[in-house]
């Protein structure tokens, strides 16, 4: 095995054993990117320094929990001194000021950025074909899309470029890229994780999370970036509590998942709804009661999350005014303008009620919903994405191409639950991704029954051939 | 439901073209058909979620934090046009003669 190809745990592991050095680690991760992204185009910016970090870090080994471990990191999140665009032109000569706590916290820990990753232009969307510095393309298949927003960070990871990464998600942006390209992806509880420093898509649904080769590696991100930060005031001021982590001896016994036949969508592929039946079997098979129920039809959480984000896109895109920072906004591209506008439709007089305020509503009957789930159950169980990756081009002439995309994940995101998507099988070659999804604060528990999916199961070691 | 994406474009201060502005148009038709399916839920006896952390008033000490400051070079240092150490913003108050 080639150093870049390494998990968070095996490449610590190595280095510990001094198997290889962190010079060498990074060294191979460059040489990757060097070999592989003029095809897949996943970065947009190299950290020019890795190298000369590594170098240093060699001379003076660290008792740190990531120390050493080269990452890639999408370009919203703020990196001082390192260009960051959020793959718009608008920010096409941005030179942070200051870090984004999640970058903060993963250089104290000794990670090491690569590089920041090509994304939707400001997270709108789940293509990555609209950056615009051109689109990602996914590694399993370069006529298709990696999915988005974070479609660089789950290109980057699943071509082996980086040991991890890290993306963000407001309904979708870890889950589906990560399913599209094969990868495991972890969107923590909405306030888990610090926005401080993230270029804002909505607000009040973003969360930042990792995406990886395994659920040991996401549990392993998870301890260095979650929990309280003092310069994000919606992050949840209890510490977070990793140390449910390992699986208990009894494997998934006790446990109750649902299995919500709405996310079983009649247009969906048969062949898609059999891998989440033969995923529901493995899971029984470690011990836990599965169950066909019922949610609300994620249909309505398209029309919810679609005014939700729109207004919140409206309201944070409106501080681009080009004079402490950027571009002007005549540099704003196609799909920035159709949010704002729809945004600013749904919030203005005469229309807020009928809008923002019923979404609203309907966001409350959604969270009704899981509640009264979680009574009776520890997690469901769904597909990540209706299907696998799609063509290049399939986003353009549809206005609604990210909702409908990521339906399945939407109900979710609007109640700001912790979600996992693991790869579960393939459809035509292409990787198929699940999703387990548990109630709020629940996140060691999900990675949990997570790693025991994985130890059963051989399909987050499928790679793509590049 | 049309939509007048013209006088929105003007609140939003985004620049449309006339190309845009049709597709615009035929889009927010398209979408808002689908968010009024929201129509079909009743909800008459729910209140509005607007955050979902259950967090209310999350105050700090109202004492000066320099982690949370940027230096005036810093703060300045994106800038495409300052002066003696202050951003320089188009005229917004038109002189009256």
């Amino acid at each position: 095995m080639k150093l870049n190809e390494l998990t968070v745990t095996a490449a610590l592991a190595g280095l510990k054993k001094k198997e290889f050095s962190i010079t060498e680690l990074v060294q191979a991760c460059l040489d990757r990117i060097d070999q592989t992204d003029k095809k897949i185009h996943a970065f947009l910016t190299l950290n020019e320094k890795a190298l000369g970090q590594a170098r240093e870090m060699d001379k003076k080994w660290q008792d740190k929990p990531l120390w050493g471990i080269p990452f890639a990191l999408k370009d919203n999140f703020l990196t001082e001194g390192i260009r960051t665009t959020a793959s718009a032109k608008v920010l096409d000569d941005y030179i942070p000021q200051y870090n984004a706590t999640v970058y903060q916290r993963l250089i104290d820990a000794g990670a090491i950025l690569l590089g920041k990753t090509n994304m939707d232009a400001w997270a709108h969307g789940s293509s990555t074909e609209t950056s615009d510095y051109g689109p990602t393309l996914n590694p399993w298949d370069t006529s298709r899309l990696p999915g988005g927003s974070s479609g660089g960070s789950a290109a980057a990871v699943s071509a082996d470029m980086c040991i991890f990464a890290i993306g963000s998600e407001t309904a979708g942006s870890i889950r589906q890229p990560s399913a599209w390209c094969g990868v495991t992806g972890f969107k923590p509880s909405y306030g888990r994780v610090s926005r401080y420093g993230v270029v804002a898509m909505a607000s009040s649904t973003d969360s930042p999370g990792p995406i990886v080769k395994t659920v040991d590696d996401a549990a392993e991100i998870m301890k260095v970036i979650a929990g309280p930060d003092k310069f994000d005031a919606t992050t949840n001021p209890k510490p977070y509590q990793a140390d449910d982590l390992h699986p208990p001896a009894g494997g998934l016994k006790g446990k109750k998942i649902a299995l919500p036949k709405e996310y079983l969508l009649k247009e969906m592929d048969e062949k898609v709804i059999q891998l989440i039946k033969a995923a529901a079997d493995q899971l029984a098979k470690s011990g836990a009661e599965i169950e066909e129920t019922s949610l609300i039809d994620p249909n309505y959480a398209i029309g919810v999350y679609t005014i939700v984000q729109r207004s919140e896109v409206s309201s944070n895109l409106g501080r681009y005014d080009g004079i402490r920072y950027g571009g002007n906004r005549s540099t704003f591209s196609w799909q920035a303008k159709n949010r704002s506008l729809l945004g600013t439709f749904a919030l203005s007089t005469g229309y807020f009620d009928q809008y923002y305020a019923k979404a609203q509503k309907v966001r409350t009957l959604i969270l009704n919903d899981f509640a009264k789930l979680y009574k009776d159950f520890d997690f469901y169980l769904a597909p990540t994405s209706p299907g696998p990756a799609q063509k290049l081009g399939a986003g353009k002439d549809n206005p609604l191409f990210g909702e409908l995309e990521d339906k399945l994940v939407e109900a979710s995101s609007i109640a700001g639950l912790p979600g996992l998507s693991l790869p579960c099988g393939t459809v035509s070659g292409l990787p198929i991704g699940l999703q387990l999804t548990g109630p709020q604060g629940s996140e060691a528990k999900v990675l949990s029954a997570g790693k025991i999916y994985q130890a059963a199961t051989k399909w987050h070691l499928k790679k793509a051939k590049l | 439901m049309k939509v007048d994406v013209k006088h929105l474009a003007k609140l939003a201060q985004m620049e449309v073209t006339e190309k845009e502005e049709k597709t615009l148009e035929k889009g927010f038709e398209q979408t808002l058909k689908v968010i009024d399916q929201l129509n079909e839920l009743d909800t008459s006896q729910v209140k509005p979620t607007s955050q979902v952390t259950g967090l209310t008033n999350v105050w700090r000490e109202d004492k000066v934090d320099k982690s949370r400051m940027l230096t005036q070079k810093q703060a300045l240092s994106n800038a495409k046009k300052t002066h003696k150490g202050y951003f320089v913003v188009p005229a917004v108050i038109r002189h009256e003669t």
